[in-house]
């Protein structure tokens, strides 16, 4: 009998670091105000006292020496944590992520590994300033050597944190920042799947809906609109965004014959395309439509007063599945 | 700025350098002539890597001509616990801790990206991204407090850990964060900056207007500024600086002067951005000319200086024919440990890669 706990998505994070670092003791957290404040988004609240300063302290606000410094104690041989405040400011560790994390265990073939974490809050929809909303996963999806996930309801969150931390490879965990106080059960026992799996929400058999991260609550609100109206539409949570589990969506596609990918990232050279590319050449014969992508515009991200008609909504979705129904 | 061998070869310990000159003193006469001796053997490997280059057996060079001195002194300063994250010019700090000249040359031909096993010689690999090794370095100097190894006075367990770098490196914002979470976190590091004067075309005067010595200051990381071609200078400082790392009183910066006699690289022309009168100033102040000189005048005899250069031609046509027998690796080797664990997608196009070299006839 597993034993089960109702928590938010930023509690279920909390609780799963919590557990790695009572787990392994090399384990560090660290971060811009992650000691006492336990982090703007409280993400790491209580940590600091739990497991003292010498694992949990503040680094100056500096994301280049964050990260720089997360590989020189990965290469001492502990795990870092370590946690970008918000997806605008990672680029500048970008040289320290893509060019040094992500391509040390090649660069010495083998004789070290990697396994730092990098968490980023990121996405946007909670009426923030520029920097605070936006969906950087495709620059980093695009650097071998790194995994990339996104989790996206608690016990995802509460387990995929720590299958990242036991990696021997750098994981960057995208966590959907407006999703941060949606509730859920939490399985305090068994971990669900592998951490690079996709998972099959809800079944239908006209269309595929790919999601990941925070569109995936909106994605089931489409279908659930859409099964109203007489579509039956198939939602997968995407869960891991590199590497991608194409098994799972290509059995979809081989099923519907019809694929929408929802993100809220521009559409333009992102995850959605790839997936829209990789799905063409292994399913062509398959198809009933070309694959649709629903995302953000090729804008920068606008002022927050714009945003709501910037991110897709279920509407959007839903507007892309009577066009992909169309062909 | 701290000398003891003037370029004649005279020898002499300023007053204020005292507790330095203590530690060249406890040197023998088989430390003295082991630092020739590698001096002058990364010397004469550095031309004949050169001259691989010229002759196409290299993809590039980086001559470290001129700085053997700041290199080989500060190799020897560095403790056998103590890790060591290099740049890329740091041939000869690389010889003194037991890293194989071939792996370098295996690098610049092109078979690999380093592959030395960094844990085992504790010379971590080259970086080429300017600075970015500092960060690392600082990193694993934190995690050696967070182990308690950084002064426990047991001289079997603490350590240190030090980062090279150039002149043109200390503009890049990751050695000024590097400089202040080494600060704020007491790290036991010293930051070796070799001050070789020019950033490929760039004068220092373009990198710095204070000198280099005291950019730790504003972060709380005192320097102090050692003629780079001074072996025992070099050697005295580093020694000095690790050992009071090791004891808790980190960090610290070292700020070696010395000069590139050669080219940024062997794709580098100088004479485009260099007088010749200011490379002959420099060439009148060697730092394997000054240190013969002092050898002499200490009793070392000829044919100690002709056992060397013998030595070093040894050396060039030992490294000659390894690197014209250098393989080229498998071409399974691009998908090689990109990931420790298995990825679908590098499993993927490894298997077709494989499938199609089999139908093309195969990769010569």
């Amino acid at each position: 009998m597993s034993s089960y706990k109702d928590m938010a998505i930023a509690k279920a994070l909390n609780a799963g670091l919590q557990k790695a670092m009572q787990d392994d003791e090399k384990v560090l957290v660290f971060g811009e105000d992650v000691a006492e404040l336990g982090g703007v988004f409280r993400v790491t609240e209580g940590l600091h006292k739990e497991f003292g300063e010498k694992r949990v302290f503040n680094s100056p606000i500096a994301e280049s020496g964050i990260v720089g410094t997360a590989i020189g104690l990965a290469m001492r041989g502990y795990r870092p944590v370590a946690e970008i405040q918000f997806d605008g400011f990672v680029f500048p560790a970008f040289n320290q992520i893509t060019s040094q994390l992500a391509k040390l265990t090649y660069r010495s073939e083998g004789f070290m590994q990697m396994p730092v974490v990098i968490r980023i809050p990121y996405g946007g929809g909670i009426g923030a300033v520029e920097h605070h909303s936006e969906s950087p996963e495709a620059y980093f999806a695009h650097t071998a050597g790194l995994r990339i996930i996104s989790p996206s309801n608690p016990n995802d969150a509460y387990w995929m944190i720590q299958q990242a931390i036991q990696s021997p490879d750098p994981v960057i965990v995208f966590e959907p920042k407006r999703r941060y106080w949606q509730k859920g059960p939490v399985n305090l026992d068994v971990a669900p799947m592998p951490m690079h799996s996709a998972r099959l929400l809800r079944e239908g058999n006209q269309v595929t809906l790919l999601a990941y991260g925070p569109m995936v609550t909106t994605a089931l609100q489409a279908a659930e609109i859409g099964a109203e109206e007489g579509v039956s539409i198939e939602v997968i949570d995407l869960r891991s965004l590199a590497p991608v589990d194409y098994p799972t969506i290509f059995a979809s596609v081989q099923k519907t014959g019809r694929l929408v990918v929802a993100a809220e990232a521009p559409t333009n050279v992102s995850i959605s395309s790839e997936i829209a590319a990789r799905v063409a050449e292994h399913n062509f014969y398959h198809l009933e439509a070309p694959v649709l992508r629903v995302g953000g515009f090729d804008t920068p991200y606008p002022p927050s007063k714009l945003e709501e008609a910037y991110l897709p909504d279920a509407d959007r979705i839903l507007e892309a599945v009577d066009r992909i129904m169309a062909y | 700025m701290m000398q003891f061998l003037a370029p004649d070869g005279t020898f002499g310990v300023p007053k204020e350098y005292a507790q330095y000159g203590e530690l060249v003193d406890a040197l023998t006469i088989e430390d003295l002539t082991k630092f020739y001796r590698d001096m002058a053997r990364i010397r004469r490997f550095d031309i004949e890597a050169i001259a691989l280059q010229r002759q196409g057996q290299l993809g590039l060079w980086v001559p470290a001509i001129g700085q053997e001195g700041a290199q080989i002194g500060s190799g020897y300063g560095v403790g056998p616990n103590d890790h060591i994250f290099p740049s890329y010019r740091e041939h000869g700090v690389a010889i003194t801790h037991g890293v194989e000249l071939m792996s370098i040359l295996k690098m610049m031909r092109g078979v690999n990206h380093g592959g030395w096993n960094p844990e085992e010689t504790r010379f971590h690999l080259y970086a080429i991204v300017l600075g970015s090794q500092v960060l690392h370095a600082v990193g694993y100097a934190m995690g050696v407090k967070f182990d308690g190894l950084v002064g426990t006075g047991d001289k079997d367990k603490d350590l240190a850990v030090i980062s090279y770098f150039g002149d043109g490196a200390t503009a890049e914002g990751d050695v000024s964060e590097s400089l202040l979470f080494a600060a704020i976190n007491d790290s036991p590091i010293v930051f070796f900056v070799q001050n070789n004067q020019w950033a490929i075309s760039a004068p220092v005067e373009k990198q710095t207007k204070v000198p280099l010595y005291r950019r730790g200051e504003g972060f709380g990381v005192s320097g102090m500024r050692v003629d780079g071609n001074d072996v025992l200078a070099c050697y005295a400082a580093t020694k000095f600086h690790m050992d009071q790392a090791r004891a808790g009183h980190g960090p610290y910066l070292i700020e070696a002067l010395t000069y590139r006699v050669g080219a940024h690289t062997t794709s580098d022309d100088p004479t485009k951005y260099r007088s010749e009168e200011e490379v002959e100033y420099w060439k009148a102040r060697d730092p394997i000319i000054r240190f013969e000189k002092f050898l002499r005048r200490q009793g070392v005899a000829d044919d100690f200086f002709e056992e060397v250069k013998h030595a070093g031609d040894e050396l060039a046509a030992q490294i000659r024919a390894e690197t014209f027998a250098l393989p080229t690796p498998p071409l399974e080797n691009i998908f090689h440990n990109v990931y420790s664990d298995e990825h679908p997608d590098i499993e993927r196009q490894k298997a077709w890669l494989q499938a199609y070299e089999q139908q093309m006839g195969g990769h010569e």
